[in-house]
């Protein structure tokens, strides 16, 4: 008994602990220092998100005064002509990020059909694995692979192509003024972010396909339904608010989506694109690349301005997310 | 692949009274060998692109590697073909070393509260569903913040404002993961050590923990590797530096000034004219490559029954 | 997986069978039971007939030699303890095992002069062998939905018909007037009872010529059982039934023929009145008797 208690007696309580109790005492403040510790920690995560809010809303307080929320009406950014737009930034932002789900969705939607169902699972957990490893892969080297590699491609081959087709005149597609061969362009940012964002999408959609009951399939493919019409009916209806949840989430991450996108956007901030084929910025590849060329105060706030903006979309689209997936988990009575 | 040749017309739908219109059952096949072809070309789309990007990097970052890339800093000279980025190489271990210093404590007690005292409190679930939020933020916003906190009242770019963007950026990552890892022990083992009338701490610290060990150490890792390959938390806050880090005060030191780190380092180089140091930049982007995808498979192998992704 | 065709067959038993379409060759154990049967045993129409039916699961074998014919327009019951491969058999019957890449079946199962376990296609054979499972399965869709998913799949109905039809459905499992007024809300919104009657509305819906219930009683309250069990008697007019059951009294009770599994054989088979009053093995009297199982 003694070995047992030995090492443990230091805390007990009961008589033995009342004996020691000097001891005791000095070391009962041990529980309590370590919740608040740990309390405080928790804490300080929460408390960090409301700093960050309170900090860019302070910094960018002289652009906001300056400028109102102008920002948001304004096409172009310029500093060198006074002129802090972001309409610009904001559309490119949206279309590359449009694009991107575009490719992304469908794509993980057939390879998590794949893996649930049309492969042994030996085979999913090594292809599962490797799609996963595409997850972490570092935004910079995308954007270099994406640079070398799929710029010239795109520039030389595939938009003179599509351009060729009829798909060539449909507004959005045929070329603005500021077209320049379509290698730097949102399209391609776009492409890019696809293959950023797919690993996320892919994993939580197998996730929730992978917990429709059996039953309910052997059912579907009991009345004599294919695979296909078993996942589309059945599955996917099971798993749907899931799969949502997460398409809100890698919109989110796609947004704010920076070093890829400073590659290959194209880099320009004073027109509105007319096409997918045209260059243009986003919010996040704009502050990255304009900080450091930021001289005077104003500048430097705009740009903070500008951070608050991309700060408030993505919050807004993971509270979204978040009040979803709660509205979601409430009413399956379960994880989604 | 015959249906039933004796049965013209079903004896069910002669049964039903009314004739029934099948409907045509190529169609209904059609459309399913077409979402299984879809399907497996998107997988072989998912992976050749990985494959690509893996065998891209490789190919041109491998003709980089050589002794000077990992013992000499950073060319300031175009004409040479001297340098490399032994510099960047130890700024970012020191960056993003500190970071973990940081976050991982921290995020650590955060996530024990989370799984051990919180639980299903008012306050833990908003903690995190906050912590939720915050990973969703871009990182390039935290970078703003910290030039925002640090850069900006000291007039001067550092290498610990890095770390502390970094460190804002993994700790609620360390939360979650050490609150999912915690989750998974369980509770009997809980009730045991506590029965035995040790400390809460102790139970928590000796018992629980040395039994998730294997999970927490695999959070920590896969974290720590995160955020080493980030650039954009750098690009205003660290910066980036042709020399060494000379110590920690003073214009080249870690908390005064600028330090060499390898994101912003391949940034620079990769988007530079010359192929040189284009070069090197790839040996960067190799380096990175090898790093953080080893230590995703080495923990993965390691710990095996750590929390999948 | 779905829609593989082709399956290890016994082929000299294939081309036996085949070039005597619907004439069942008489087997031993029924010879038998025809001596003592109430009714001409051989005279009724056969559905289904089971020869030398084996199953794997992996390397590991489950089902040995499987005799057994079913009647058409009668329930035959398949009773044994747990584990002796009675789900296992009649999952046979529409190959629904396909779905699990290392469960195999050889043998013949012939209906209609066709081998199931042969170059069938699935999708039409499971048009024809409808299946309730254990557990009520609903599909996540409203009650209508579910009863139509059948019908719209395999026929082109206008809305009115497919109504009529629906509706008639859920008359025939004594179900309509409990959910007449909430055909539009989810299947799982009612009671275990009322979806288990609702996947029976769903099998028959679509007209099939056999329909498999996989102990379906079990996960439900003694009431909505005898429900059930008052359908099954009142369906085997229009269809063919087979019940795995574990009570059985409920096989007593309800089918005319019962086959007795033990280890993956079937021990005994014969008309349900001379298995429960006159077994002629001693494992299924003392099956019977509740000595074991």
């Amino acid at each position: 008994m003694s070995t047992v208690e030995a090492p443990l007696s230091s805390g007990a309580s009961g008589p033995r602990g009342a004996e020691s109790a000097p001891r005791g005492r000095r070391l009962r403040i041990g529980d309590p220092v370590f919740r608040t510790l740990a309390t405080a920690s928790g804490i300080a995560v929460a408390v960090m998100m409301f700093g960050l809010a309170a900090i860019l809303v302070y910094k960018s307080w002289p652009a906001i005064q300056a400028l109102g929320f102008g920002m948001l009406t304004h096409v172009a950014w310029s500093p060198s002509t006074g002129e802090y737009g972001a309409l610009a930034a904001l559309a490119g932002t949206a279309l590359s990020t449009i694009v991107a789900m575009v490719i992304a969705v469908p794509l993980a939607m057939v390879i998590a059909l794949l893996l649930v169902e049309l492969v042994h699972p030996a085979v999913a957990r090594v292809v599962g694995t490797g799609i996963e490893m595409l997850a972490a892969i570092p935004s910079i080297i995308f954007g270099m692979v994406g640079l070398f590699v799929i710029v010239p491609f795109i520039q030389d081959r595939f938009t003179p192509w599509v351009l060729n087709t009829p798909l060539g005149k449909i507004p959005g597609i045929e070329p603005g003024p500021q077209f320049q061969g379509g290698g730097l362009s949102i399209f391609t940012a776009g492409v890019v972010l696809a293959f950023m964002v797919l690993p996320f999408i892919t994993a939580v959609s197998r996730d929730v396909l992978m917990m429709v009951p059996r039953v309910t399939k052997e059912a579907g493919y009991g009345m004599g339904s294919t695979t296909w019409e078993v996942m589309r009916k059945i599955s996917l209806r099971y798993a749907n608010s899931g799969i949502v949840g997460a398409i809100f989430i890698g919109f989110g991450r796609a947004l704010g989506e920076t070093m890829a996108v400073a590659y290959l956007i194209g880099s320009l901030y004073t027109d509105m694109p007319r096409s997918i084929f045209d260059p243009g910025t986003s919010i996040a590849s704009l502050i990255a690349q304009q900080f450091s060329e930021a001289t005077d105060k104003v500048q430097v706030s705009a740009l903070i301005e500008l951070g608050l903006i991309l700060f408030a979309i993505t919050v807004l689209f993971q509270v979204l997310a978040q009040l979803w997936l709660r509205r979601v988990r409430r009413a399956t009575g379960g994880r989604a | 692949m015959s249906t039933f040749p004796n049965a013209a017309e079903s004896p069910a739908e002669v049964r039903a009274g009314l004739p029934l219109k099948r409907r045509s059952m190529v169609g209904r096949k059609t459309a399913d060998l077409t979402v299984k072809v879809l399907s497996w070309i998107g997988a072989w789309i998912g992976i050749a692109v990985m494959a690509f990007v893996i065998i891209e990097v490789v190919r041109e970052g491998a003709a980089a590697w050589n002794i000077a890339f990992f013992t000499q800093s950073t060319p300031m000279d175009v004409t040479s073909n001297a340098g490399g980025f032994a510099n960047a190489i130890v700024g970012t271990i020191v960056i993003t070393g500190v970071a973990a210093l940081i976050a991982i404590p921290i995020g650590f007690l955060g996530g024990v509260y989370l799984a051990e005292f919180g639980r299903d409190g008012h306050v833990a679930t908003a903690i995190r569903s906050i912590a939720n939020v915050v990973m969703g933020v871009p990182s390039i916003i935290v970078g703003v913040f910290a030039f925002a906190i640090l850069v900006q009242p000291q007039q001067h770019y550092s290498g610990f404002a890095g770390s502390v963007a970094l460190a804002f950026i993994m700790l609620p990552v360390m939360a979650r993961t050490t609150e999912d890892i915690l989750n998974l022990v369980p509770n009997e083992l809980r009730e045991s050590g506590l029965a035995m009338g040790a400390p809460r701490w102790k139970v928590t610290l000796g018992v629980i923990c040395r039994a998730a060990r294997g999970g927490l150490i695999t959070g920590a890792t896969l974290a720590v590797v995160r955020v080493a390959g980030e650039t954009a938390p750098l690009l205003f806050t660290a910066l980036s530096s042709p020399y060494w880090m000379t110590g920690l005060f003073g214009p080249g030191g870690y908390f005064g000034g600028p330090v060499a780190n390898l994101t912003k380092t391949i940034y620079d180089f990769s988007g530079s004219p010359y192929p040189h140091w284009q070069t090197l930049a790839w040996g960067g982007a190799l380096l990175i490559i090898v790093a953080v995808l080893g230590m995703n498979i080495v923990v993965r192998l390691l710990f095996q029954r750590g929390k999948e992704w | 997986m779905v829609g593989d065709d082709d399956m290890n067959v016994n082929v000299d038993e294939m081309t036996r069978m085949q070039s005597a379409p619907t004439v069942v060759p008489p087997r031993l154990e029924v010879a038998e039971a025809r001596r003592e049967a109430s009714e001409d045993f051989d005279a009724l129409p056969t559905e289904i007939a089971v020869r030398g039916l084996d199953f794997f699961y992996g390397k590991e074998q489950a089902l040995f030699s499987n005799d057994i014919d079913i009647k058409k327009n009668r329930v035959t019951a398949v009773i044994g303890p747990s584990g002796c491969g009675k789900s296992t058999h009649i999952r046979t019957y529409n190959r629904i095992y396909n779905l699990y890449r290392d469960q195999r079946a050889t043998g013949a199962i012939m209906m209609d002069g066709v081998n199931i376990l042969g170059s069938v296609d699935l999708l039409d054979l499971r048009r024809r062998i409808g299946m309730i499972f254990q557990k009520p399965s609903p599909f996540p869709m409203t009650v209508f939905e579910n009863v139509a998913y059948g019908l719209r799949q395999h026929y082109r109905l206008g809305k009115s018909e497919l109504s009529m039809r629906v509706e008639d459905a859920l008359k025939r499992s004594a179900i309509w007037d409990e959910v007449k007024h909430k055909l539009n809300e989810p299947g799982n919104a009612l009671s275990g009872g009322q979806q288990q009657r609702l996947c029976i509305a769903r099998a028959i819906a679509a007209e099939p010529d056999v329909v498999l219930m996989d102990e379906p009683c079990s996960a439900i309250d003694p009431v909505a059982t005898a429900k059930i069990e008052e359908l099954i008697l009142e369906l085997k007019d229009r269809y063919t039934i087979v019940l795995v059951t574990h009570n059985m009294q409920q096989a007593a009770r309800v089918s005319d023929f019962t086959a007795f599994f033990f280890q993956g054989r079937i021990v005994e088979f014969g008309p349900t009145t001379q298995i429960f009053s006159n077994p002629r093995e001693k494992q299924t009297e003392e099956y019977i008797t509740g000595r074991f199982g």
